[in-house]
């Protein structure tokens, strides 16, 4: 079981996965339209770049944006549940001896207390996004049983990661899991709302593109995100 | 499939129609047709399959249902905060659920969808600014209404606006004639106190091609007046074109693409026969989206801009100060606090920011100009934009979104408003209808005229 989910499954898995995100980001661009989304795309490329770079880093760059800094609670623990879902993976030390093992190649790693603490903030970060989706009426009115369980999805590689890692109960039996419920998130990647991973790029890099072109970057205006 | 005499999904294209469907006072056989009305979901369906494409569908689909565009929207502010007003909601229980259920919707959704479009967004795009993925849910609502206005379900105001431009390419019925007539008038009535004023029609190959709102000659003539006087102080080589002279569109309020398309066309072919150097349009901000930003696009230019350049009101009169060719007499600047309202339509939507501040640094004492807050991109949309302004059905909802600009203008403790956008202009005078709080508001012309250090030889001689 473990040797066919970390080896065939787990290519199959990052072939899908990734090759999804990127026919994703391809479809996105080749569903654009000039005419229909009233944007002179092609034209004025160099103005649409700027802006869609600016737009990217207002909104990626913590506080930047004005949104982030009328909410700094918000901010604050939505930056962290991404950093650690994303950066705990990538430099965790057992994921990178695999990466050792296949390719005789690894990325530098993170001590052992970083990456637990990087993995309980994102914990803490999925459980406030489940609070506040219960908390808040202007959130609860919008969230649908689907969110909940992309969150699911999203945190329990960590959950059973951390279990594993702490050696509690059966090693195994969560290790494996581990790797089920993460090949199951890279999975549901491009075939879900989670596609915002490659689509949240692409989307910002549009509006930003609207806003440089059309929107005041001609006239010299910038748009103060 | 049952559709109502005035309510259907046939645009009004002939006068006979036009005054039939006005005659309906208020739109009471209107709305009563409108609840039997038929959904035609194939042609629904159909329209979104074609022009849905990943822009909107991504929109929809990766909305993290997050909440953070609630706050910025004003009507969700000034409901009670209300969920039912977070932008988010609304679009994804209109147009979201219309995709969902791919166009097999009722007539009681339609409604309802109707209702939202018009009375719960007014295309502000100010939630666009506010998404972490960058979902402008204005944008979406535009399209949203056209869906709606193509099967029928569109305010009757606004199916009559579009009726209009459609008839007379003006918002209003005023004919080509009346137009120039109204120009020859002006022109009399304004030579007296200034010699020499003209306002010349069709003049070929002038430096600047003026275009305006049908409310202009309909309603206060004094603006062209107003618009000659510094066009001849400022000693610039102008013309109106007699053809093509009309640069708003309700029917993009109303979502009638097609007469967009026509009405946009109609004054790029003034400007190709006239072939100004540039044409400048009046002190409005819808109709500067719809000739100058949107209009390109549906008149199918690929560059995204109109045949000759297309500058606001603001950005010629910024010029004409800043190279002296209007000149302040600095004893009658504005010396009281004054505020200035940001329009949607040509602030966020083209960042004509600065310019309108650079004006008012001219005619402005220093010291009394009070920004109100927030302002700029950020400033709030006047709470009548999009045609809510003219729409009777949602008067209440209106007036009720008029609250975010009285608290923005009580704010700033002034009681004299500069609105350069006709639209803003109206919510402005409205909302002192409506709540009585003692200010005076004002476009810039009649402002900058009576502030003007005037050349000798423009003033008239003494019998």
């Amino acid at each position: 079981m473990y040797d066919f989910l970390t080896g065939p499954m787990l290519w199959a898995t990052f072939l899908v996965s990734f090759g999804g995100l990127i026919v994703r980001a391809i479809m996105y661009v080749k569903g654009l339209s000039w005419q229909l989304d009233r944007v002179a795309y092609r034209p004025h490329m160099s103005y649409g770049m700027r802006g869609a770079v600016r737009s990217i880093l207002a909104f990626i760059i913590p506080f930047k944006a004005r949104l982030w800094r009328t909410r700094p609670g918000f901010t604050i623990i939505f930056f962290a549940f991404h950093i650690g879902l994303l950066v705990t993976p990538i430099f965790l030390e057992a994921h990178n001896v695999m990466l050792q093992k296949a390719f005789g190649v690894s990325l530098p790693t993170l001590p052992t207390g970083v990456a637990d603490g990087l993995a309980w903030v994102c914990l803490v970060g999925g459980l406030f996004m489940v609070l506040r989706r219960i908390a808040f009426p202007e959130v609860r009115i919008i969230t649908t049983a689907y969110d909940y369980l992309l969150l699911v999805i999203t945190v329990l590689p960590f959950i059973t990661g951390l279990i594993a890692r702490y050696e509690m109960g059966d090693y195994n039996f969560w290790l494996t899991a581990h790797i089920l419920t993460g090949e199951i998130w890279l999975l549901s990647l491009p075939f879900t709302k989670l596609s915002h991973a490659i689509l949240f790029f692409m989307s910002r890099m549009q509006l930003g593109m609207d806003y440089g072109i059309k929107r005041g970057g001609m006239k010299g205006s910038d748009m103060a995100w | 499939m049952p559709e109502g005499k005035f309510c259907n999904k046939t645009p009004i294209t002939t006068e006979e129609q036009l005054k039939a469907t006005l005659g309906d006072k208020g739109g009471k056989q209107y709305y009563e047709e409108m609840n039997h009305l038929d959904v035609d979901s194939e042609k629904l369906w159909g329209a979104i399959q074609k022009t849905m494409k990943s822009r909107t569908k991504t929109w929809l689909e990766i909305c993290a249902h997050c909440g953070l565009c609630a706050e910025s929207c004003f009507l969700y502010q000034v409901n009670g905060r209300v969920p039912e007003q977070v932008p988010s909601y609304k679009i994804q229980s209109t147009l979201g659920q219309m995709v969902k259920k791919k166009g097999k919707v009722d007539n009681e959704f339609m409604q309802m969808c109707m209702e939202t479009a018009w009375s719960k967004c007014t295309c502000c795009n100010r939630c666009g600014m506010y998404c972490p993925h960058g979902i402008d849910m204005g944008v979406m609502f535009s399209y949203l209404r056209g869906l709606l206005y193509s099967q029928g379900f569109v305010p009757w105001e606004l199916k009559i606006g579009a009726g209009m431009h459609r008839v007379y390419r003006a918002q209003m019925d005023v004919t080509m004639e009346d137009w120039v007539e109204t120009c020859e008038w002006m022109a009399e009535e304004t030579e007296e106190e200034w010699p020499g004023l003209e306002i010349p029609v069709d003049k070929e190959d002038a430096d600047i091609m003026y275009t305006c709102n049908a409310r202009e000659p309909k309603h206060y003539p004094e603006d062209i007046a107003e618009a000659a006087i510094l066009f001849h102080v400022a000693g610039e080589n102008w013309t109106v074109p007699s053809e093509g002279w009309e640069q708003t569109s309700l029917s993009m309020f109303a979502g009638d693409w097609e007469c967009c398309k026509d009405n946009v066309v109609n004054v790029y072919s003034a400007i190709e026969r006239l072939r100004p150097k540039r044409a400048i349009g009046t002190e409005c901000g819808h109709a500067h989206r719809a000739t100058v930003i949107e209009g390109p696009y549906w008149a199918g230019r690929e560059d995204g801009q109109p045949p000759a350049p297309y500058i606001h009101y603001v950005e010629w009169l910024a010029e004409a100060l800043r190279t002296g060719k209007l000149k302040i007499d600095p004893a009658k600047r504005i010396k009281e606090p004054v505020t200035l309202q940001d329009s949607c339509n040509y602030v966020r939507n083209q960042g004509l920011k600065d310019v309108t501040r650079e004006i008012i640094s001219y005619i402005v004492e220093p010291g009394y100009f009070v920004e109100m807050a927030p302002n700029k991109e950020h400033n709030y949309c006047c709470g009548g934009g999009g045609g809510f302004n003219g729409i009777g059905l949602y008067r209440e909802q209106r007036n009720v979104a008029l609250r975010k600009k009285k608290q923005q203008i009580l704010d700033t403790g002034c009681k004299l408003v500069i609105a350069p956008c006709h639209n803003c202009w109206d919510a402005i005078r409205d909302l002192e209808e409506e709540y009585e709080i003692g200010i005076r508001w004002s476009f810039l012309k009649p402002l900058v005229i009576g502030m003007l250090d005037v050349p000798e030889h423009l003033l008239p001689k003494d019998e």
